[in-house]
């Protein structure tokens, strides 16, 4: 079983449990300023943003086939059979290219600190593993924020939006966007007038980089014997020239 | 000016200043983090340290896999008295990179972790593993100076006896690292701006670097000419100018093709800063391809310097318009760098000016290393401009 994210813009009443118990969890500060901040950022991993009376949800999205996980050089990033995309701090180096490449803005950095890492949501690898839920969705108020098996909850927005189309945009975001993610959207309004990126590859994006790595063993294969087959032919050339005494 | 037995020069004062900035830069950097001493953000996490130390570091370095591949593989003779001092600067280029790399990286301990904690799906990986082969292939191209300074015949004897495959894997290596820090951004897509975003990234990468790599070549044979009153070896330096010229060539066609095939021409817009540095990146590559065509330029030992000098500049233009440019828009800031990542940059350009000069001058990198005096070799460099092009 594979979860997901269920977050239903349209149920959000912009309460922010879900920003102070995800704070709790990484032990990190949560007061009015950072909840005013409306950004992720290493100390605010998940966040609620208004746009006049409507809310959207930011968090990482754990890709089907992330890009941070793809182009990370020690593999610090993985993304685990359960769903979670989940980072190891011992492992990292700090080149950034997951922040670079991620097609959300998700990974932040730790800018000031002595011992920099990356912070980002890593949906409760802990808690979900163990078939519970992350926190963001226990505390939520109104079940904008749920946990659960992906095609159930693919099955529960469809059920939503079947139930009440007039409140909802017909498309449930995350479905194909960057080739799918763990976390769908249900949205009232198109996605990026929620902050949500609309221009994105349904493709998965590692294969953009995959389709010149790929072909690697092949470049170092022809031009080993390329080269070595130059080297053969102008030198030959120069011996014989020398043994016949020429030039 | 002397003071306590060292020759006061303006460029000594320069490379002096240069260092205590650098120096202050790298407290800042070491001790109060990558906040207090860069411009970075989470919406732009690479700034110049990768986009020009790195980047334009390891293509202005590419002269000594090119010209080794020239001399060694292809047995182009000719070129052979300037293979040295082009695995020199290669050499120096890459060691530099590194130390680029260990500020700008996080947690630069962990500098070697790729080498044991794998991730082939990553080009960041595969860049980490092919520069570290080949700064190792550049210290065995680079080791014979030394062996060959210190008569160690022996030593010598082994390195000539590995030296072809050690060659041969130079040439790959760097042909598929070159070409991969251009695949490092295609995973972008959607945020890179469309007059750079192009899934031919690596090739124009590499066909760059291979330019550039040239065009390093003279630059440093213009430069060391003068520093230590040697001749120029300007029939040599007038070829490389127009196998230059043609590079360049290739790589503008290649790049106007793919635009074009792209329909990123419709990206142009008169008032926005990306086509002011998309036009300032071509003209400084189109304007010395043109010059260096020209028979008249190729006369002139200082023409051509200019014009080598343009096309570096546009060389960095670009590399500096794909990390930096193309990403500005989408991630919504505009990065300026800080004055410490500024002077760490310069402190390192000038590290490299420094060592270049330092195992020129001791080591013997070219073929008469500095002995010949000063005005015998002025009257040669005349002499070599004014002969005819017809030995070209």
């Amino acid at each position: 079983m594979a979860i997901a994210i269920l977050y239903d813009s349209t149920a959000c009443i912009g309460c922010r449990e879900c920003e102070s118990a995800c704070s709790e969890r990484w032990k990190l500060p949560y007061n009015d300023k950072i909840a005013a901040e409306e950004k992720t950022s290493a100390r605010k991993l998940t966040t609620i943003r208004t746009h006049g009376e409507r809310f959207s949800r930011k968090l990482c999205m754990h890709c089907m086939d992330p890009a941070c996980v793809s182009v990370c050089p020690v593999g610090a990033l993985e993304k685990t059979r359960n769903g979670p995309v989940v980072y190891d701090e011992g492992k990292c180096m700090g080149c950034r290219y997951c922040m670079v490449a991620c097609p959300f803005e998700v990974p932040s950095y730790e800018w000031n600190a002595f011992i920099p890492k990356v912070r980002k949501c890593d949906l409760c690898a802990d808690l979900t593993a163990k078939g519970g839920k992350s926190r963001c969705t226990e505390v939520c108020p109104v079940e904008a924020t749920l946990t659960g098996d992906r095609a159930e909850m693919i099955a529960e927005a469809r059920r939503r939006m079947a139930e009440s189309p007039e409140k909802y945009y017909p498309k449930i975001y995350g479905l194909t966007e960057a080739g799918g993610t763990s976390v769908l959207i249900l949205s009232a309004v198109p996605f990026e007038q929620l902050g949500y990126p609309a221009n994105l590859p349904q493709r998965k994006l590692p294969e953009y980089t995959w389709a010149v790595l790929q072909h690697i063993p092949d470049i170092t294969a022809v031009g080993a014997v390329f080269l070595g087959g130059v080297y053969w032919i102008t030198h030959r050339r120069e011996r014989v020239a020398a043994e016949e005494g020429g030039r | 000016m002397t003071l306590a037995g060292i020759r006061i020069t303006f460029w000594r004062i320069v490379f002096g200043v240069l260092m205590v900035l650098a120096a202050y830069a790298a407290y800042v950097r070491f001790f109060h983090g990558l906040g207090a001493s860069t411009n970075l953000s989470d919406q732009f996490p690479w700034g110049i340290w990768i986009g020009f130390d790195v980047l334009c570091g390891v293509g202005l370095a590419a002269g000594g896999f090119t010209l080794a591949a020239i001399v060694h593989i292809f047995n182009i003779k000719t070129y052979e008295p300037i293979v040295r001092p082009a695995i020199l600067t290669a050499f120096l280029g890459y060691l530099l990179v590194v130390v680029a790399l260990m500020f700008d990286l996080g947690k630069p301990w962990n500098i070697w972790h790729p080498l044991i904690m794998w991730n082939p799906r990553s080009v960041m990986f595969e860049v980490g593993w092919c520069v570290t082969l080949y700064t190792t292939v550049l210290f065995l191209e680079f080791v014979p100076m030394v062996l060959e300074r210190f008569r160690m015949e022996r030593a010598q004897r082994i390195m000539r006896l590995i030296s072809i495959p050690v060659i041969i894997a130079g040439v790959i290596l760097s042909t598929l690292h070159q070409s991969s820090l251009g695949t490092l951004f295609l995973i972008l897509p959607q945020k890179m701006h469309p007059l750079w975003y192009s899934p031919l990234l690596p090739l124009h990468f590499y066909i760059s670097a291979i330019a550039v790599g040239l065009a390093m070549t003279i630059f440093e044979s213009w430069h060391s000419a003068r520093a230590f009153g040697r001749a120029l070896e300007f029939p040599l330096i007038q070829r490389l100018s127009r196998l230059l010229s043609v590079a360049i060539a290739v790589y503008l066609a290649m790049r106007f093709m793919d635009l074009r095939n792209r329909h990123a021409f419709g990206a142009l817009n008169v008032n926005e800063l990306e086509s002011w540095l998309f036009a300032m990146e071509i003209v400084l590559m189109l304007v010395p391809m043109l010059l260096l065509f020209r028979d008249r330029t190729r006369e002139r030992p200082f023409a051509i310097y200019v014009a080598v000098v343009m096309f570096l500049l546009g060389f960095v233009t670009h590399r500096l318009n794909v990390s930096v440019t193309a990403l500005e828009r989408s991630a919504g800031v505009s990065y300026i760098p800080k004055w410490t990542e500024v002077a760490v940059t310069l402190g390192i350009i000038a590290a490299g000016f420094a060592m270049f000069r330092l195992a020129a001058r001791y080591l013997p990198v070219f073929e008469d290393h500095g002995h010949a005096p000063e005005a015998a070799s002025v009257q040669a460099e005349k002499a070599l401009a004014a002969a005819p092009v017809a030995g070209d």
